[in-house]
C-alpha cells in the first residue's frame, strides 16, 4: 500500500495576524505542520501499522522553509518525503497548487493520498478536492474514520455531514480530505527525532515535474488576493460583576429589550 | 456569456434549505447590479415543490434535474449534472453554498471547470464588471478581496451572512428541466448514520450556546443543552472540552472547530483563546459568563456575568423560560 500525504506548512494557530502594505505581514510568524495534515499524517501511519505493511510519503509545495514540515512528518514515522520546490510555485492559487501535487503524483506510486480537509492560513478548503479532480480519481472529505477493505482496493470513510455522519465507499486509488477526530496524532520520540537528521529529503522543481512556469505562480493564479484587512477590533460591552443572580436578571432583560433577540 | 446569477440551491428532508433564499437575496441583488437575472438549479429526485419557493424569492428561472440517480448527493454525480448547465448558460458568477455539501461540491465542479473558485465568501462588490469578494482567512482573524480571473465568477458563500429575501407568492420562475447526465460515480453513500434527535447545525444557527472548561464535567453539558433548548439554539463546545472528550469535535468552534456566525452567542466557561475567539467574534451579540474577570472573553463581549456559571446558567434559563411565557 503506496499512502502519499500532502502536508503544507502554516502559520501557528496562537499566531495573531498582523497586516502591511495589504498583505499578511509573515516577519514574525512561527510555523507549525497544518493540525488537519497531522490527523492525515497519523490515519496513514495507522494504516501502515494495521496492514503490517506500506510506504508512507509526504509530499509539500512550499518555500525552503516547508522542509521543516516535512521534518516533523518523518519524526512520527513517515517513510520518505518530497519537497516540491521551484521559484516559480510561489504564490500558486489552490487550483495551481493542485496541478503541482497532481504532477508529481502522476512520478509516484499511490493508493491513498490524504490531505487535510483545510489549510488553517487562507482556509480555502480546496486543493484535495481539486486534486482528486486533476487525477481522475473519487474523493471523500472531511473523514472521521476510515477502513480499508480486505482486499486493499476499496475504502470505507465517515464524513461529517449536517446531522451524523455519512458512509461512503470509493475505490481505491482515492483522495482523503482529514477532519479532526479521525484519530489522536502521536507526539515524535526522541529516536524519531534523531533518525530525521540522516534522512535525505530529495528536491523536485517544476522542470523534473512538467510543470510549465505558466501553470503556477500568481501569474497563473486563477483567484488573486488584492488586499488582505484585519477585521474592526471588537469592543467590548457591559461586564456586570456585582451578584451573579441580579446579573443574569439583568443581562436577559437586556437581550430581550436592547437587543431584541427573543 | 450571459449577466445572470446562478444559484446552487440545496435542500434537505426534501425542503429548501435556509441558505438557498440567502443566495437567491445576494444573487438577486448582483445581478440586478450587472443588468441580468438570477436563476437557481436544483437536483434530487421527486423535487416538483422545489422550484414554486425558489420563485416566491425571486429567482427569474429554475433549472431541476431530477432524478433518481440524483437522490443521494454525490460530489461526482452533481458536478457533472452542474458542469453541464454552467457550459450551457454561461452565468457570470455561480454562487453555492458553504454547507457540508456545497464545500465538498465546489472545489470538483471548479476544477471541472477550470475556474477559479473563492471560498466561505461574506461579501460581494461589482465595480465595472468585474467582482471583488470578500472571504475570511486565518479563521476570520483577517479579511481578504479576491477577484478572479476566469469565468465565470464561483464562490462558496458563507450562511447566515445575506438576509432571505421577503417571498412575493405572485412571483414564479420559468421551470425547465434539465439532463441528469450523471457520468460514472465511484465515491458512493452507503449508509447514513443518525444522530439520535434534531441537532441545529452550528453554522446555520441563529443562536449558539456554548460550553467550556468551566463546565468541570462531561454531564455538566445538560446545563448548556436545557438554556440551547430554551432558546431554539445550537449546542457549541471550546477545543478544551472537544479535547477533553466531553463532546464531539462538531460541536466545536473555533479555528480548527467551525466558524459560526450567530444572531447571538452565549460562551459559558470559556475562556476565550484566541483560535476561540477567531471562530465567534463575528456574531452580533456575544454574551459571556465566566468565574475569571480577566478572561479575554469579556474583551469581545456585549454582555459579560462574571460569577459561577452554575449559578448564573440556570437563572438565565428561568428568566428567558418565563419571557417566553409572558410573550
Amino acid at each position: 500500500m503506496n499512502i502519499v500525504i500532502c502536508v503544507k506548512q502554516v502559520p501557528d494557530t496562537e499566531t495573531k495576524i498582523k497586516v502591511k502594505g495589504g498583505q499578511v505581514d509573515h516577519t514574525e510568524t512561527k510555523y507549525v505542520v497544518n493540525p488537519y495534515d497531522e490527523y492525515a499524517i497519523e490515519e496513514g501511519l495507522r494504516i501502515k501499522e494495521r496492514l503490517e505493511e506500506g510506504k508512507l510519503t509526504l509530499i509539500t509545495t512550499g518555500p525552503e522553509r516547508a522542509k521543516d514540515a516535512l521534518k516533523s512528518g518523518l519524526a512520527v514515522g513517515a517513510d520518505e518525503a518530497i519537497h516540491l520546490v521551484d521559484e516559480a510555485f510561489e504564490g500558486s492559487d489552490p487550483y495551481s497548487t493542485a496541478l503541482i501535487l497532481s504532477k508529481a503524483l502522476e512520478k509516484m506510486d499511490y493508493d491513498i493520498v490524504f490531505c487535510g480537509k483545510q489549510g488553517v492560513d487562507e482556509d480555502h478548503a480546496q486543493v484535495g478536492i481539486i486534486l482528486a479532480e486533476l487525477l481522475d480519481i473519487p474523493h471523500v472529505s472531511v473523514v472521521t474514520k476510515l477502513e480499508i477493505a480486505e482486499d486493499r482496493k476499496s475504502i470505507v470513510a465517515h464524513r461529517e455531514v449536517q446531522g451524523g455522519h455519512e458512509v461512503v465507499e470509493a475505490p481505491l486509488p482515492a483522495i482523503i480530505t482529514a477532519q479532526k477526530g479521525l484519530n489522536e496524532p502521536r507526539y515524535a520520540s526522541i529516536k524519531g527525532i534523531m533518525a530525521v537528521k540522516k534522512k535525505i529529503i530529495p528536491e523536485w522543481n517544476a522542470e523534473e515535474i512538467g510543470v510549465d512556469k505558466d501553470m503556477a505562480g500568481p501569474g497563473a493564479a486563477k483567484i488573486k488576493f488584492t488586499e488582505v484587512t484585519l477585521p474592526p477590533e471588537r469592543v467590548g460591552g457591559n461586564v456586570f460583576d456585582e451578584d451573579p443572580v441580579q446579573d443574569a436578571i439583568k443581562v436577559a432583560h437586556l437581550l430581550r429589550d436592547e437587543a431584541k433577540i427573543l | 456569456m450571459s449577466n445572470n446569477v446562478l444559484v446552487v440551491a440545496e435542500t434537505q428532508g426534501g425542503a429548501l434549505k435556509k441558505i438557498s433564499f440567502e443566495l437567491i437575496g445576494e444573487g438577486k441583488r448582483i445581478a440586478d447590479q450587472m443588468g441580468g437575472r438570477v436563476e437557481a438549479v436544483v437536483l434530487g429526485h421527486e423535487v416538483a415543490g422545489i422550484p414554486e419557493p425558489l420563485g416566491h424569492h425571486g429567482a427569474e428561472k429554475v433549472y431541476v434535474a431530477d432524478d433518481p440517480v440524483l437522490a443521494n448527493y454525490t460530489a461526482e454525480g452533481y458536478a457533472s449534472v452542474l458542469a453541464r448547465l454552467v457550459k450551457e448558460t454561461e452565468p457570470t458568477l455561480v454562487l453555492i453554498g458553504a454547507t457540508t455539501q456545497g464545500k465538498d461540491l465546489a472545489p470538483r465542479l471548479a476544477a471541472r471547470l477550470a475556474v477559479g473558485l473563492a471560498s466561505d465568501c461574506t461579501g460581494f462588490e461589482v465595480q465595472d464588471g468585474e467582482f471583488y469578494i470578500t472571504r475570511p482567512i486565518y479563521a476570520g482573524k483577517a479579511t481578504a478581496t479576491v477577484t478572479q480571473a476566469t469565468k465565470p465568477y464561483m464562490a462558496t458563500v458563507r450562511p447566515n451572512i445575506f438576509a432571505p429575501p421577503e417571498p412575493d407568492t405572485s412571483h414564479d420562475a420559468a421551470v425547465e428541466n434539465i439532463p441528469a447526465d450523471i457520468g460514472d460515480i465511484r465515491a458512493n453513500v452507503i449508509d447514513m448514520i443518525k444522530e439520535a434527535g434534531e441537532r441545529i447545525e452550528l453554522t446555520e444557527a441563529g443562536i449558539i450556546v456554548s460550553g467550556g472548561r468551566g463546565l468541570k464535567a462531561p454531564e455538566n453539558f445538560t446545563l448548556i443543552e436545557e438554556l440551547a433548548g430554551v432558546l431554539g439554539a445550537a449546542v457549541g463546545a471550546s477545543r478544551a472540552a472537544v479535547d477533553a472528550g466531553w463532546k464531539d469535535h462538531s460541536y466545536q468552534v473555533g479555528q480548527t472547530g467551525k466558524v459560526v456566525t450567530p444572531t447571538l452567542y452565549i460562551a459559558c466557561g470559556i475562556s476565550g483563546a484566541i483560535q476561540h475567539l477567531a471562530g465567534m467574534k463575528t456574531s452580533k451579540y456575544i454574551v459571556a459568563v465566566n468565574k475569571d474577570p480577566d478572561a479575554p472573553i469579556f474583551k469581545v463581549a456585549d454582555y459579560g456575568i462574571v460569577g459561577d456559571l452554575f449559578k448564573v446558567v440556570p437563572v438565565l434559563i428561568e428568566e428567558f423560560k418565563k419571557m417566553k411565557a409572558e410573550a
